[in-house]
């Protein structure tokens, strides 16, 4: 870890101001991403901004029916929160598939959007990774990919992000809300994450003079049927290999609406608008789900080790559209799948 | 420190220490830190209190758990500095006078350690899975014990002690 400063900010304004007076800051919060990649000497921040003091760490009830989620809400605070279990049992779920207890106590939920990837050369300062070092190429390609994305990936990289929360927000439709210099705006989440492309470095759409401070829901939760199905390496405590977020809203024996998000597969959470109107006014059925997952998957790519990805993706898919439609979710403690 | 900057990277001046009051255990302690101290060395190397471990010190395997505020987490991922004020609670402080707490002994009374090194991490973490009160079969203990590693594989004795614990709370 290099020397760095440490400072407190004492509102979003003065957070604002600070990060924009030193383009080699970076804001800090429930540090658990970040402090591990100073460790690692990946992130080498000359200033932290401590924003763990300002005032983001209520759910509110937005006037359309929705929740408006303060950033340093943290992932346990908003797991538990009585509101999200009750209309959004999908992303609660989501939230408790991830990390561990202790991480989801310290973890916020802006944080949690900001959380870079696992990819292990991305962490191995001694390899070639273009997105910590631009241009010096990217050694998962012919390297080790177990882990990779199979989705969206570019000559560039082949990163995944790491967020189980991602997902279910990707799938729920959220709002990220961030202020900067220029004033506040709001971002829909699809447009919130970027692909790697030419510029891996970047992660976000997020500028580096702003600071996100809420996340919004609709008011559409999907709790009926919904789930998220998570499939890894050791039954918890464990990065997404293949996760899925599916929710249906189901009128007699017809899908009125569908919605499907992948993790561990692509450098944002993964949505397929083609794919889910592949589902919308057909009934729950295996065929239904099997084209859904075809679909989903067509331009699929794997890179040798992760090549199984595709086939247990689908399979994923398809076990989860059939949880959601049948109302019986995912239980992230009962690990069997059913 | 190894001074990483490089000719065309600035370099970022050496911080003052901070100074910065933790109360430990019920103790005020007063401490000047440089900012990249975790909380983990601060209790560790600079309060002389080793009984939180250091395992990873990457957040993979909980052994430096401690309560923050009452609330688990771990101590090597946090910095001493951001916790400035803050109620601090380490396996030193479950003992009341000579009388083991409730978890200590129960994680004695099922053998729930072999050599014993994740022991503090796991009893810390323990004490906040029941302060939580979100588990309560055996499966759930273990969902929400996954952030503790035990290598000599104490887990299903550990799984015991916490029950017999939170039996008696």
């Amino acid at each position: 870890m290099i020397n760095f400063q440490y400072v407190r900010a004492t509102d979003v304004a003065d957070a604002v101001h600070r990060i924009a007076a030193d383009p080699a800051a970076t804001f800090i919060a429930g540090g658990s991403n970040l402090i591990d990649l100073m460790k690692y000497d990946v992130e080498r921040p000359s200033r932290l901004i401590d924003i763990t003091r300002l005032p983001l760490k209520s759910v509110e009830e937005t006037a359309d029916g929705g929740l408006r989620i303060g950033a340093l809400v943290s992932n346990s605070d908003l797991a538990y929160h009585p509101l999200i279990a009750a209309r959004y049992p999908l992303l609660a779920s989501a939230i408790l598939a991830g990390a561990s207890a202790q991480l989801r106590n310290m973890a916020s939920t802006g944080g949690n959007l900001l959380q870079r990837t696992r990819c292990y050369y991305f962490y191995d300062t001694a390899t070639p990774c273009n997105k910590r070092e631009p241009g010096s190429g990217c050694s998962a390609i012919s390297g080790l990919n177990r882990m990779h994305a199979i989705l969206g990936t570019s000559e560039a990289c082949i990163a995944t992000h790491p967020s189980d929360m991602c997902v279910a927000l990707a799938a729920l439709d959220a709002r990220v809300h961030a202020a900067g210099p220029a004033g506040a705006r709001t971002i829909a989440f699809s447009d919130f994450h970027r692909l790697p492309e030419n510029t891996p470095e970047r992660d976000t759409n997020l500028q580096p003079n702003e600071i996100v401070t809420a996340v919004e829901l609709p008011a559409r939760g999907f709790a009926a049927n919904y789930t998220y199905l998570k499939i890894r390496d050791r039954l918890s405590y464990a990065f997404a290999l293949v996760s899925v977020a599916a929710a249906l809203e189901l009128q007699g024996d017809t899908i009125i609406e569908a919605r499907l998000a992948l993790g561990g597969v692509a450098h944002k959470p993964w949505r397929d608008p083609t794919a889910e109107a592949a589902l919308r006014e057909q009934a729950p059925s295996q065929a239904t789900f099997n084209r859904a997952a075809d679909v989903f998957l067509r331009d699929a790519k794997a890179f040798g080790h992760n090549a199984f990805k595709i086939n247990l993706a689908h399979r994923a898919i398809v076990r989860a559209l059939i949880q959601a439609a049948a109302g019986t979710p995912q239980s992230q403690s009962d690990k069997k799948i059913r | 420190m190894a001074q990483t900057g490089t000719a065309t990277k600035p370099i970022t001046p050496a911080p003052e220490n901070i100074p910065i009051l933790l109360i430990v255990n019920g103790v005020e302690r007063q401490l000047r830190l440089a900012p990249w101290t975790s909380l983990l060395d601060a209790l560790r190397n600079h309060l002389d209190l080793t009984g939180t471990k250091k395992g990873c010190d990457h957040g993979q395997c909980g052994a430096c758990t401690v309560l923050v505020e009452g609330r688990r987490i771990l101590s090597c991922l946090s910095l001493a500095v951001m916790k400035d004020g803050a109620h601090v609670t380490t396996i030193e402080g479950l003992a009341q006078g000579g009388a083991l707490h409730p978890l200590q002994q129960a994680f004695i009374d099922h053998d729930a350690f072999q050599c014993g090194y994740c022991t503090p991490g796991q009893i810390c973490s323990a004490m906040g899975l029941i302060a939580e009160g979100r588990a309560k079969s055996a499966e759930e203990i273990r969902e929400l014990m996954s952030g503790n590693i035990c290598r000599c594989g104490a887990y299903p004795n550990i799984v015991a002690a916490i029950q017999q614990a939170m039996g008696q709370s």
